[in-house]
């Protein structure tokens, strides 16, 4: 499938900002430190993340890395006594500056989450929705190009075509999976961010949102939370390792997995943390 | 470096790298068997380090059977992908010192006659650094040294010194005595499979290397002189 030729509504680029060059950083954090009450979930952790590449955070349950995740686009906002101090930057702006609308930084900064969430909606609905909202769409056909455009993406429209009006939560696990990655990308997001997306589908299901990950990340800026370190190795180009909220290395994913400068995530790959 | 949570593993890497030692032990009496038949002009030795090599051949391939099985059950990262990956190149380079030191052996069962002592003795002469060679850089791998595996890979200059000296010798006696000419082409065989040996001792070096530190010995340090 060719992905680059789009309809008209997907391809204009008017709605969205200009996409950086390749190897251009598309978000910069500074000195990330996460509170939840008293207790500090992250410590100073500064990263960055390139564009159209897919970058992996790893690290042992509790180690911060789904809390970092969420820095990304605000959703620690959600959470009652959490604080988030440092700066996020995206084309230059700090997105926790008070005149940044989360909602808006949320269709630039998509989310994935472990355990598909399609809304209760047909799924023509759950891909039209964002748009709507967004007024992404001008007009009934506009919006069907956004739905197939966004559907072919994400690998699932040859399986859905048929069936747009059905509701979402009639696919399986993993086409529902790749019905929210569908959902995501119909707003024209920079960012996806995904936590741990294949944690409940079957590895043929994972097989395939690992090929769909590859796909988009000639588009996106990809961050991933995974807890299959063989996962991690396959689909990213960088990988983060976390352990009790600090980053403790940041490399090349080859580098990492085969020869880690850091003994802690030497012992973490190798299965012998204790 | 401390165990994996699953202990079974470890153990599975262990038994690997005890095979590797095992065969490292075999090659090294191969070579030292297959001279000293040659010095001693003992046929049964030299029988004995042929049938040897089969020894050789059932462990190489037991352990490459370990490894399939590691990288699929277990699926290796970081130092233990490294040690597993180098245990099958080590295995290989081990299996063909054998091979060279069991045609060391077979070539010492075809000697005629008019083969003399200092014929004999010139071949016994360079095997000796050739062992010396293995028994550094099977050191270098059960102490995990890059700094031992080093020095090896960097004394394989002597061995091609050696095995250039030991050509021109062996010429020397040919051309007094014609008669010598099929024993000394043996010979020459010999000599040619030691520093061969040399080289996949060097080979060695370079996984143990790899093995440790991550990082490749560059070919491009090294100065080479082969002059045959």
């Amino acid at each position: 499938m060719d992905t680059t030729q789009g309809t008209p509504a997907m391809m204009d680029d008017t709605l969205t900002l200009p996409r950086s060059a390749d190897g251009a950083q598309r978000i910069d954090c500074r000195n990330i430190k996460v509170f939840y009450g008293q207790a500090q979930a992250i410590h100073d952790v500064s990263m960055s993340f390139p564009d159209r590449a897919v970058t992996a955070l790893i690290g042992p349950s509790g180690c911060g890395k789904s809390t970092f995740l969420r820095c990304l686009n605000r959703m620690n906002d959600t959470i009652e006594n959490c604080r988030v101090e440092g700066e996020i930057l995206m084309d230059g702006e700090n997105i926790n500056d008070e005149d940044v609308d989360p909602v808006l930084l949320r269709s630039r900064v998509g989310m994935v989450f472990q355990k598909p969430n399609p809304f209760p909606k047909s799924i023509y609905d759950n891909i039209a929705y964002g748009p709507r909202i967004h007024g992404l769409a001008n007009g009934r056909e506009d919006l069907d190009a956004i739905v197939e455009k966004s559907l072919r993406r994400a690998g699932l429209w040859e399986e859905v075509k048929d069936r747009l009006t059905a509701p979402g939560t009639s696919l399986s696990g993993g086409q529902q999976q790749r019905l929210c990655i569908a959902r995501a990308i119909a707003v024209q997001p920079e960012v996806i961010l995904m936590d741990e997306p294949c944690s409940a589908l079957d590895p043929i299901a994972t097989a395939r949102i690992e090929e769909l990950i590859d796909d988009l990340r000639s588009r996106y800026c990809i961050v991933i939370v995974t807890h299959s370190m063989q996962q991690a190795a396959r689909v990213s180009q960088r990988t983060a390792f976390f352990h009790l909220g600090n980053l403790v290395e940041l490399g090349d994913t080859n580098q990492i997995f085969t020869n880690p400068r850091e003994k802690r995530t030497e012992d973490y790959i190798t299965g012998r943390f204790g | 470096m401390s165990d994996h949570i699953v202990s079974a593993y470890s153990e599975e890497l262990e038994r690997l790298s005890a095979d590797i030692m095992k065969m490292g032990g075999i090659a090294e009496t191969m070579i030292v068997d297959s001279t000293r038949a040659l010095s001693a002009n003992d046929l049964e030795l030299a029988k004995e380090v042929v049938l040897r090599d089969l020894l050789l051949d059932v462990i190489e391939s037991d352990a490459e059977r370990q490894i399939v099985s590691l990288i699929a059950r277990r699926q290796p990262m970081g130092h233990d992908l490294r040690m597993i990956l180098s245990a099958m190149k080590i295995s290989s380079e081990l299996e063909r010192i054998g091979d060279l030191a069991k045609n060391i052996a077979k070539r010492a069962q075809r000697l005629d006659d008019n083969v003399n002592d200092e014929m004999r003795n010139a071949i016994v002469r360079m095997s000796k650094p050739v062992s010396r060679q293995l028994n550094n850089v099977l050191n270098a791998y059960a102490s995990a040294s890059p700094e031992k595996a080093k020095l090896v890979w960097e004394s394989d200059d002597d061995i091609d010194n050696h095995y250039n000296s030991v050509f021109r010798e062996m010429l020397t006696y040919l051309v007094e005595d014609p008669r010598r000419i099929t024993a000394g082409a043996h010979m020459l065989f010999m000599a040619k499979n030691l520093e061969r040996i040399g080289d996949h001792c060097t080979n060695i070096a370079e996984f143990v290397y790899y093995q440790v530190v991550g990082d490749y010995l560059s070919e491009l340090e090294r100065p080479k002189q082969d002059q045959v």
